[in-house]
């Protein structure tokens, strides 16, 4: 393989308050291949949510380096960045395929592809025929299925996901994860995804960046050697239990 | 449809509590044998309406003009504050709380300054309308502006989104039910604040009118005053509901 698809060298953030200094992000070094699908986890306060925004481009970082494409897979800042919250977010005013149509609407891109492109996401997520009902309209797993699409529109390279799934129902959450799963596979995007839960964590990644907060610190990085398709009984299995204690161990809770 | 039906149960019960209202007022005044200076029938408060000295046409057009003419321009001031507001933080840390002061000042006090100042007419009428709506129009047209979630912004941000299209994509949308329920209120406050005008100086309008047959304890066109008033105050509340039923999506609109 040639050059690493994210490139993270010694990256630290330093937010300057009042009186003292408070380290969001220190030494996270990490790369990620082009189509991985990359767990951050950590508690809160450990700065993953932060390296993600760094890695937005929304947020500056006061050392180290990031970069991101290769001569493969080059990368527009611009228009290859998609991103998903805890909360869908999606504008109450518009039907669900005009809140997906947003990022291309920002970005100028040809509506009417872009319409039936949106329409093809939706089919994706899951959410066909709920195209003209309005946000109200969906539950909280269908809503996010749409910021989900709304993150595919314009068709960007990388997707970052800030604890897409922390706001649903533990029982909608495992289906989520599933649902996620076979979009990564069938969307082919590489996706950062922040969490604060280990199954979710090793259960969805390729490979799992463990974070600690207190200082904030970057403490692992491994791949997960676990079969894709996934199914929910590799959760019972030997290898993901070891994982699982290893991030555990990590956070100082064994 | 089970929704229409309890809508239409909704309709059906209003009408007969007012139509109630009305009988509950015409047996008062019949079995009560009250003197009609005191409390005119419902009969004869609309019979007030055939006296052609009392020009209710006329009378009820300037008051209208007023109300309106002081809500609308208070409608367009205020969204344009709370804009300017929103394009600027300074201004708004400079402006907003000289504007919180001044809306401390009973807007009524103000009518007789207004007399000196500009005289008496629709168009001191008009100002009193407007200052007492201008506020609670700028106040929850700004809050809209402000109460957007941050991680849209960075939605936003992250394809490279320019403020205007925060603004014209996000903010003014999201801003749009607060504005409503500030123009709610307002639409209520322009009726009083126009009223008081007239009663404070004024040689045209309903409530001149009433002033004039307070005289002649006319007390019948005293009633039809302050319906037409209210109805007024209803035609324009009911134009704001509906325009907010057209714009706003159900789920966002503010109660």
């Amino acid at each position: 393989m040639g050059e690493p698809f994210i490139h993270l060298a010694g990256v630290k953030k330093v937010y300057r308050t009042r009186g003292a200094d408070f380290t969001a992000v220190s030494e996270a070094s990490f790369d990620v291949e082009a189509g991985e699908l990359v767990s951050l986890v950590g508690p809160s306060g450990c700065g993953k949510t932060t390296l993600l925004k760094i890695l937005a481009g929304l947020h500056s970082h006061e050392a180290g380096d990031v970069r991101i494409g290769s001569p493969e897979q080059p990368f527009d800042p611009s228009r290859d960045i998609g991103m998903v919250f805890q909360q869908p977010l999606l504008l109450k005013w518009r039907r669900v395929i005009d809140n997906v149509l947003l990022p291309a609407e920002i970005l100028g891109l040809p509506m009417v592809a872009s319409r039936a492109r949106a329409r093809d996401l939706l089919t994706l997520v899951g959410l066909k025929g709920a195209e003209d009902k309005f946000p109200y309209e969906l539950s909280g797993g269908m809503q996010q299925r749409a910021a989900i699409a709304r993150a595919l529109i314009h068709d960007p390279k990388l997707i970052l996901m800030d604890e897409p799934f922390g706001a649903l129902d533990a029982l909608t959450r495992e289906k989520m994860n599933l649902e996620l799963l076979r979009i990564w596979r069938e969307a082919k995007k590489t996706i950062v995804f922040v969490t604060h839960g280990i199954s979710e964590a090793v259960f969805l990644g390729t490979r799992v960046v463990v974070l600690t907060a207190g200082p904030a610190r970057m403490a692992d990085n491994f791949r997960v050697d676990l079969p894709h398709p996934r199914t929910l009984d590799i959760k019972t299995g030997e290898k993901f239990g070891e994982y699982s204690r290893r991030i555990y161990r990590l956070l100082g809770m064994e | 449809m089970g929704g229409n039906r309890e809508m239409l149960q909704r309709y059906a019960l209003a009408v007969v509590s007012h139509l109630l209202l009305v009988v509950a007022w015409y047996l008062f005044v019949e079995i009560g044998h009250v003197p009609k200076f005191v409390l005119p029938s419902p009969a004869a408060t609309i019979q007030a309406l055939l006296v052609p000295n009392y020009r209710w046409v006329e009378n009820g057009l300037v008051t209208g003009v007023e109300i309106f003419g002081g809500y609308i321009l208070a409608v367009a001031f205020g969204i344009g504050t709370a804009l300017l507001f929103s394009w600027s933080r300074t201004l708004e840390m400079f402006v907003m709380p000289l504007l919180v002061s001044l809306n401390m000042i009973p807007k009524v006090a103000l009518g007789p300054l207004i007399i000196v100042w500009f005289r008496y007419g629709i168009g001191p009428n008009m100002m009193m309308a407007f200052a007492i709506c201008f506020f609670p129009i700028v106040l929850t047209t700004a809050r809209g502006l402000r109460e957007v979630e941050p991680d849209l912004i960075d939605l936003v941000r992250s394809v490279k989104g320019s403020r205007w299209q925060i603004f014209t994509k996000i903010q003014l949308p999201n801003a749009l039910p607060y504005i409503f329920s500030g123009m709610k209120v307002a639409a209520i406050l322009a009726v009083a604040g126009a009223i008081v005008g007239e009663f404070l100086g004024s040689d045209r309008g309903l409530g001149y009118l009433m002033l004039q047959v307070q005289v002649t304890l006319d007390t019948a066109a005293m009633f039809m005053a302050v319906i037409l008033i209210t109805l007024i105050g209803m035609a324009l509340y009911g134009i704001v509901l509906g325009l907010e039923r057209l714009l706003v999506v159900r789920d966002a609109r503010i109660q």
